[in-house]
């Protein structure tokens, strides 16, 4: 994807965020809710597009003393510095490079009643889409690269099964140091 | 239109610790000399804080001030005398109330403590009716003052009733000044049991209706053992805006006859009222010409109005647990300032675009001027900004005389506490962070420092001990002062003490200051017995330790048998850094350039290792560890071989390190930012800044790394 695609989706993003806020009072004709979508090492992972603060493409950050290998160190958003990681690697993936598709995508949890932000590395970033709860399924197996404590669940959206994240444990500081399931189970 | 009054309450809270901060003072003051203004002074805090608390419904502080100022308009008058104890109660009350403040703010529930208070100030002013006979005469004179306008009762009647009959009349137009009768009702409800009749004759037709104005008046019988004065505060506010009767019912009649009466002369509708029903609902759903079905839709019977009322209630109690923002009152004088200097940015920005548009090189010397410009501007307003977060020292000194006078008592010492440059300015957060070692260095004086009466005596001073706090500005610090001419530090007992803790070996010699810098040692305590004052062997070093963590200094200068002075160093801000940039593998770093002491080239010194492969460099008499910051942050690097060119040497805490550095690049004013907002702090990281090309780099922290440099080094000299 270009940047100009990139920019595209972020424009989609932003729309949809906004026609969110407005839909919540008069109730929304689409069905479910919306997420966005990225690719990490070929397999496509989802996060709820609320959590989505904003999409950059790749510059480097200034690195962290003693960091884990994943994170890669800090970015300056507009006079704020936020941490990044790069997902491929806390996810076990072997292959990676920075080019002009890859992306960092800011999400933003709250916790402790303030709102954190974290940049997060990912291959493309690929659309925007919806997806009832219901349709949200359990991990079929724990078996994979990324530990299961980051994942929320399954969804299938157009006969695609795409990996939830669960934001509140991915951005977690507590877990920041928590080694990824890839560590124990080597892939590819 | 129920005002959300939870948006209010940060304010109210902020006030009134303000206030009571100056209550406080004033109190202190009153001991010296019992001046009237002070006593007004106090009268006023406590009765705005009444007011507030009792808007806010913050019924235990309402209750407990409402006693405060009865006892304090007293004094106001002259019927009391200002005594010791009353000081004291009052004191003790002032705890009490930040204390209940404290806990409201946190959105926690007041406990019971201020009871105790409560109880004491009804026993001083239950002895007064007993003891005094000028109480009925003022409080005669109190009832007349306040029913100026209603049929003056009997003194003795209108000092305590339990039936009052209260007519309130607003004019229309009272909604309009902001004054909701509900509220007021609320209060009167605080007091007891409340019955409220509303008269709803002057409602006009729908179509005349004008829904910003207020058409009802009320009848209300109040069950409740208050003055009529009480009642009459709570209309205080609206007394210009509505025609108010109070009338007293003999407690022992059955119904209130005289009450009732007027109830049917106005054929009021009654109400069974737990809470008076908010007002406009109360107007919609009562006014029978509301035939429109939109409207009544809205308005809905009596129940939904109070459902309504109960809801908003909800909504105060639940959105008080919010943390509260920490807020800075700022003078507007610096608010005019910044806006000039804005206004001057936005002039040389226009003109700086205007010839950026047909830029030709005959204007060069045009634009060169105009970046000038712009750099002074924004210099300035830098600077604008930064004094914004300055406050006088004030607000720290002005604690201490509570503590001074209190701690002195409890000693048997006399103390004469002078403050000098409290109108010094400097950053809040600093000012947050010296609070604790300022006090502990006063209670220090006072403990350690000042003698007994008796002693000062036998050794020819006066049996006042003197105690001086000042500040002023010097360079770019701020400079505290804290002097005693008490007994001063014993050189000998110092040495003796140290020796007994092994913090230095006998026969060292040192040099005076050196002695008196072994006070600040951790582990160091010189109090033979452990008081709660001082002396739990954690004081001084902590002190020390503080302050250098606001990148301070203390230095100590003590002679026996004069006295004692302390003199504090900080930087007025913690904000902005003078930086050093340097290149350390593939990042760039910012060192503090106070802590630079000098920079050397790698190839032009001696690396000897020392007690098991610890790189040394030597620099005047002493071996300077030597840090890699590479492996000491595990920094990936492309290219890991390479000598490195210079050899940063640096200090903090006294302890000097040597630093590996690729490249020196320039120094420059960095703004530090936090990495906690979205991070965590780092080890041997103070900070962050942003550089100009928009790139962050890490602040190092020196004291730390220094730190952990002298850890390194016993852990491995124990290892070899």
């Amino acid at each position: 994807m270009s940047q100009i695609e990139l920019n595209s989706t972020l424009i989609d993003v932003l729309q949809t965020q906004q026609r969110l806020d407005g839909a919540e009072e008069l109730g929304s004709d689409d069905i479910g809710r919306k997420y966005l979508s990225f690719y990490i090492g070929g397999e496509m992972f989802a996060s709820d597009i609320l959590n989505v603060q904003e999409i950059r493409g790749w510059e480097r950050p200034t690195a962290l003393p003693n960091a884990p290998d994943y994170l890669l160190g800090v970015l300056n958003l507009r006079g704020t510095i936020v941490p990044v990681i790069d997902l491929r690697i806390r996810f076990g993936f072997t292959h990676w490079i920075y080019d002009k598709t890859t992306a960092i995508i800011i999400l933003k949890t709250i916790s402790e009643s303030r709102e954190r932000w974290m940049g997060c590395v990912v291959d493309t970033v690929s659309d925007v889409i919806s997806c009832e709860d219901s349709s949200i399924k359990n991990l079929p197996s724990d078996g994979g690269t990324v530990d299961g404590l980051f994942i929320q669940g399954v969804m299938n959206v157009n006969q695609q099964g795409i990996t939830l994240l669960n934001l509140e444990n991915l951005l977690s500081l507590k877990l920041i140091n928590h080694p990824f399931a890839g560590d124990l189970n080597i892939h590819g | 239109m129920e005002i959300d009054l939870s948006q209010f309450h940060n304010v109210f809270f902020e006030e009134s610790l303000e206030g009571l901060e100056s209550m406080e003072q004033e109190l202190l003051n009153l001991e010296d000399d019992a001046d009237k203004e002070s006593i007004n002074t106090i009268f006023r805090v406590a009765h705005s804080i009444k007011g507030g608390s009792a808007t806010f419904n913050f019924n235990e502080i309402a209750d407990f001030t409402h006693i405060l100022e009865t006892l304090l308009d007293q004094m106001r008058e002259g019927e009391r005398n200002v005594t010791r104890e009353i000081i004291d109660l009052l004191l003790r009350s002032v705890d009490s109330l930040r204390h209940m403040l404290v806990k409201l703010q946190q959105g926690e529930k007041v406990d019971n403590s201020y009871l105790q208070l409560l109880h004491a100030f009804e026993k001083i002013l239950k002895n007064e009716d007993y003891t005094s006979k000028s109480t009925d005469a003022h409080e005669a004179k109190h009832a007349t003052r306040s029913t100026h306008e209603a049929q003056s009762p009997a003194p003795q009647t209108a000092l305590k009733n339990t039936r009052w009959c209260i007519q309130f009349c607003p004019k229309n137009y009272i909604l309009q000044t902001g004054n909701e009768p509900y509220r007021m009702f609320r209060e009167l409800k605080g007091l007891g049991h409340l019955d409220s009749h509303v008269n709803l004759l002057n409602v006009p037709d729908f179509d005349q209706l004008d829904p910003e104005s207020c058409y009802l008046s009320w009848t209300l019988t109040l069950d409740a053992e208050v003055e009529e004065s009480v009642i009459r505060e709570v209309f205080e506010w609206v007394e210009d805006d509505c025609d108010l009767t109070i009338t007293s019912i003999a407690s022992d009649e059955k119904t209130s006859g005289e009450c009732e009466d007027k109830n049917r002369q106005s054929s009021t509708e009654r109400q069974s009222n737990k809470a008076p029903p908010h007002v406009t609902g109360d107007l919609a759903s009562q006014s029978e010409s509301f035939t429109d079905t939109e409207q009544a839709k809205e308005s809905a019977s009596d129940n939904a109005s109070k459902l309504i009322t109960v809801k908003s209630e909800e909504k105060v109690t639940g959105s008080v647990k919010a943390p509260a923002a920490a807020s800075i009152r700022v003078g507007t004088d610096k608010i005019d300032t910044l806006i000039d200097q804005v206004g001057e940015l936005v002039i040389t920005q226009s003109m700086l675009g205007e010839l950026g548009t047909k830029f030709d090189m005959s204007k060069l010397n045009a634009l060169l001027a105009g970046l000038n410009e712009l750099e002074q501007n924004t210099r300035q307003l830098q600077e604008s900004v930064m004094r914004i977060r300055m406050l006088p020292i004030g607000f720290v000194f002005n604690r201490l005389p509570r503590m001074v006078r209190d701690l002195s008592k409890q000693l048997g010492k006399k103390v004469d506490l002078q403050i000098s440059g409290e109108a010094t300015e400097l950053d809040k957060t600093v000012m947050e962070q010296i609070g604790d070692p300022l006090t502990h260095l006063v209670r220090n004086a006072l403990d350690h420092g000042i003698e007994s009466v008796d002693e000062r005596l036998e050794s020819g001073k006066s049996e006042e001990g003197q105690l001086s706090l000042n500040a002023f500005h010097q360079g770019g610090n701020i400079v505290i002062e804290i002097a005693d001419d008490g007994r001063g530090i014993d050189p000998d007992r110092i040495i003796r003490h140290a020796v007994n803790k092994g913090l230095v070996e006998a026969d060292t010699e040192l040099s005076h200051e050196q002695i008196l810098a072994l006070v600040m040692e951790p582990g160091f305590s010189t109090a033979e017995t452990v008081s709660d004052i001082s002396g739990r062997g954690v004081g001084m070093d902590v002190v020390k330790r503080n302050i250098n963590n606001l990148g301070g200094s203390v230095e100590i200068d003590s002679q026996q048998g004069e006295g004692t002075r302390f003199t504090i160093r900080l930087p007025l801000t913690l904000a902005i850094l003078d930086g050093q940039l340097v290149k350390i593998a593939d990042e760039v770093y910012v060192i503090p350039l106070v802590s630079i002491i000098e920079s050397i080239a790698y190839s032009s010194v001696v690396v000897t290792r020392i007690a098991g492969n610890i790189p040394v460099v030597q620099s005047g008499k002493e071996y300077l560890p030597i840090i890699n910051l590479c492996d000491e942050f595990a920094i990936k690097t492309s290219n890991q071989s390479g000598q490195k060119a210079l050899l940063a040497i640096v200090e903090g805490e006294n302890r000097k390190i040597a630093i590996h550095i690729d490249a020196l690049l320039g120094q420059q004013q960095v703004v530090i930012k936090s990495l906690d907002n979205h991070y965590q702090a780092i080890q041997g990281i103070s900070g962050a800044t942003i550089l100009g090309d928009g790139k962050v780099a890490l602040i190092l922290d020196i004291v730390g790394l220094a730190r952990r440099a002298a850890k390194n080094h016993d852990a491995k000299r124990q290892v070899a």
